[in-house]
């Protein structure tokens, strides 16, 4: 049997019975279009992720006191908890070829009252000039604190827009305005442009100090909770990475580390691994689906397969060999699952594209996953086809034509 | 051109074998038109089925057109009943679904014919079967019965079969429709067709040129028909 004689006898079979061909149809449909929907919505998650920690500062290596343990990744590392990073370390580092900033950091959480009686509780951190430079960070009204602030231990702060909107609510602008840290008076010389971070990334949220004025007045002690390196060129970074774990392993006299280096790919690794995890666990709950929806395309070529005896009986009479049977049937089965597959990519893609468009969640369809969709439906249509061709195929032929 | 020696068919059910077949013995030569008559359980329809190449025998040997064909694989005989076998069956089992052409040509799209071919070879065993040519493209339930028994034989013309084989081609017609398919018989034997009709019917039978009578799985007597009935109206004048 030629190719087009055999989609002509499949298409006549399959439209013969319309309303059961769709609901099977439908089955798949379902199964395609939730595993491109979840996978899109994973995607896009992971995408949004990735471009939000690079928005931290691509180039950059954080200097943490104490040591992250292999495995267990940034979350549960206790960061800021040791005292083993100073000033002078910092000093040092920025003496190193290759970086373009370093930026000592200590910060610490302290309740924040505005001069109208507002008050926030907000991450302060003590920086240099260079703090800017390293995160990324630009100043939408005002200036950044200077090294003449930090040489003088200005009482002056550099708010971000969340803490600006919490403190002297939206209308008015918190420039010049007076806050109280700690007890202690500061005033506002600028206020940050929002960078759109959210969760645990919220950069919008923070107050910035000299790094003098956080260590004398605020915090009283002379330790560091990290420092930032710029690094200048991306390509450095390891050797950067590796130049400056010597340097500080050399200053502290300790043969294993006290500190650890953290790379923005470290972080990016973890949280892809978080994102691809939960892109995992959804595409199985589609798949559920989808395997629901195969069983139905079984069900319904068996039921095909009794009804139809007769006219089995007859084409084997008629000179059907047994791979004939086979294939006729199995081409039934992987044309309702393919032409389920279409319609399931596209059902899939205008989830999707309602998802992102009505939830604001990011989405993103691959090629891939709609290959794999296409691969996946036409697959099940010959795994679970193959069962009742089979035994169409195998039918006696006398037997077949006396069926009732 | 048929030649079949010590037919026989055993059956298992369960524990209990069943002799379908006792050792038939008989030869049928081109251009003949044979009945193979017998009551309900007399093997008449195993026969048919080892004639037809649908079931192979137990033991003993046959020929057709000088090929043995009792020994051949599932997809062996299917060859054979595609190009040698022409079936007309009581329930005639036309595909619902397929028009009266397409209906014809399926044992040509099995044999791999072109469709212009096709199309053309229908043709001629439609107007063979003398099917009206308005009806060519109508399904099969907007027919009546005697009309669908005609594409049923035009089906089996389709591939210039050696042997066309009618089991109770009248079984569910009324005798005038009855008639009427048998005269197509009459005439297409007429023209060199070898048709062997099985039926329990001795009125039908009467219409064969030579009857094989089998009761009880062994052949009870085979001669020439005396007194046949003949009513297709060329063959009238001829004798």
């Amino acid at each position: 049997m030629n190719p087009k004689d055999l989609f002509l006898e499949t298409l006549s079979a399959l439209t013969s019975n319309k309303i059961r061909s769709g609901l099977t149809i439908l089955g798949i449909v379902i199964g395609i279009a939730s595993v491109i929907a979840m996978v899109s919505i994973g995607e896009g998650a992971k995408g949004s992720i990735e471009s939000s920690i690079q928005g931290l500062g691509s180039n950059l290596l954080t200097v943490t006191p104490g040591v992250v343990q292999a495995g267990r990744g940034v979350v549960s590392s206790g960061r800021g908890g040791g005292t083993t990073l100073k000033n002078t370390d910092a000093e040092a580092l920025k003496t190193l070829s290759g970086v373009a900033a370093v930026s000592p950091e200590s910060q610490r959480r302290f309740q924040i009252v505005s001069q109208i009686g507002n008050n926030t509780n907000s991450t302060v951190v003590g920086g240099q000039a260079g703090y800017s430079i390293a995160h990324n960070l630009v100043v939408e009204t005002g200036i950044f604190i200077t090294d003449a602030q930090e040489r003088s231990v200005a009482r002056v702060a550099v708010i971000g827009p969340t803490t600006a909107t919490d403190l002297f609510g939206a209308d008015n602008s918190a420039l010049g305005k007076t806050i109280r840290i700690n007890g202690v008076i500061f005033k506002v010389i600028g206020v940050l442009q929002s960078k759109g971070g959210s969760g645990f990334f919220n950069q919008d949220d923070t107050v910035i100090v000299p790094l003098s004025t956080m260590q004398k007045i605020l915090s009283g002690t002379d330790y560091l909770s990290s420092i930032a390196i710029a690094v200048t060129n991306k390509d450095d970074m390891s050797s950067v990475q590796q130049t400056a774990n010597d340097l500080l392993l050399t200053r502290h006299r300790v043969a294993t580390a006290d500190f650890s280096i953290i790379s923005q790919a470290d972080i990016l690794g973890t949280l892809s691994q978080v994102t691809t995890t939960f892109t995992i666990f959804l595409a199985s709950i589609a798949g559920i689906s989808l395997l629901v929806g195969g069983i139905g395309i079984m069900n319904m070529m068996l039921t095909a397969v009794t009804e139809r005896t007769r006219e089995i009986g007859l084409r084997k009479a008629i000179g059907a060999r047994r791979s004939e049977i086979t294939t006729q049937f199995l081409t039934e089965a992987v044309m309702l699952t393919f032409f389920g597959g279409v319609v399931g990519v596209l059902l899939g893609w205008l989830i999707a594209f309602a998802v992102s468009s009505l939830a604001g969640i990011a989405t993103s369809v691959s090629m891939q996953s709609v290959l794999l969709a296409f691969g996946v439906s036409a697959g099940i249509g010959i795994i679970f086809g193959y069962y009742p061709a089979s035994r169409a195929a195998k039918l006696h032929p006398i037997e077949a034509l006396r069926y009732e | 051109m048929i030649e079949c020696k010590n037919l026989t068919k055993r059956y298992m059910t369960g524990d209990i074998e069943t002799v379908a077949l006792k050792g038939v013995t008989f030869t049928i030569e081109e251009g003949e038109f044979v009945a193979i008559m017998g009551p309900s359980g007399s093997g008449k329809s195993t026969l048919m089925h080892i004639l037809g190449c649908l079931d192979s025998p137990t033991s003993g040997t046959y020929f057709l057109d000088n090929h043995d064909v009792s020994k051949l694989s599932d997809d062996g005989l299917a060859d054979i009943r595609n190009k040698k076998i022409g079936f007309v069956f009581q329930a005639f089992n036309l595909l619902p679904r397929a028009s009266v052409m397409r209906n014809v040509t399926l044992p040509l799209i099995y044999a791999g014919v072109p469709e212009a071919e096709r199309i053309h070879k229908a043709t001629e065993s439609l107007n063979g079967a003398a099917f009206p040519e308005k009806f060519w493209y109508h399904m099969p339930n907007q027919l009546s019965g005697g009309m669908i028994q005609r594409v049923a034989i035009a089906r089996a013309l389709v591939n210039n079969p050696s042997l066309i084989l009618a089991d109770e081609p009248t079984g569910n017609l009324d005798s005038k429709t009855g008639d009427m398919v048998i005269e197509t018989f009459q005439r297409l034997n007429s023209q060199g067709h070898t048709i062997v009709l099985i039926t329990h019917e001795p009125d039908v039978a009467q219409h064969a040129a030579r009857m094989i009578h089998i009761k009880d799985g062994s052949i009870l007597t085979d001669a020439p028909v005396k007194n046949r009935r003949i009513i297709h109206k060329t063959l009238h004048h001829e004798s």
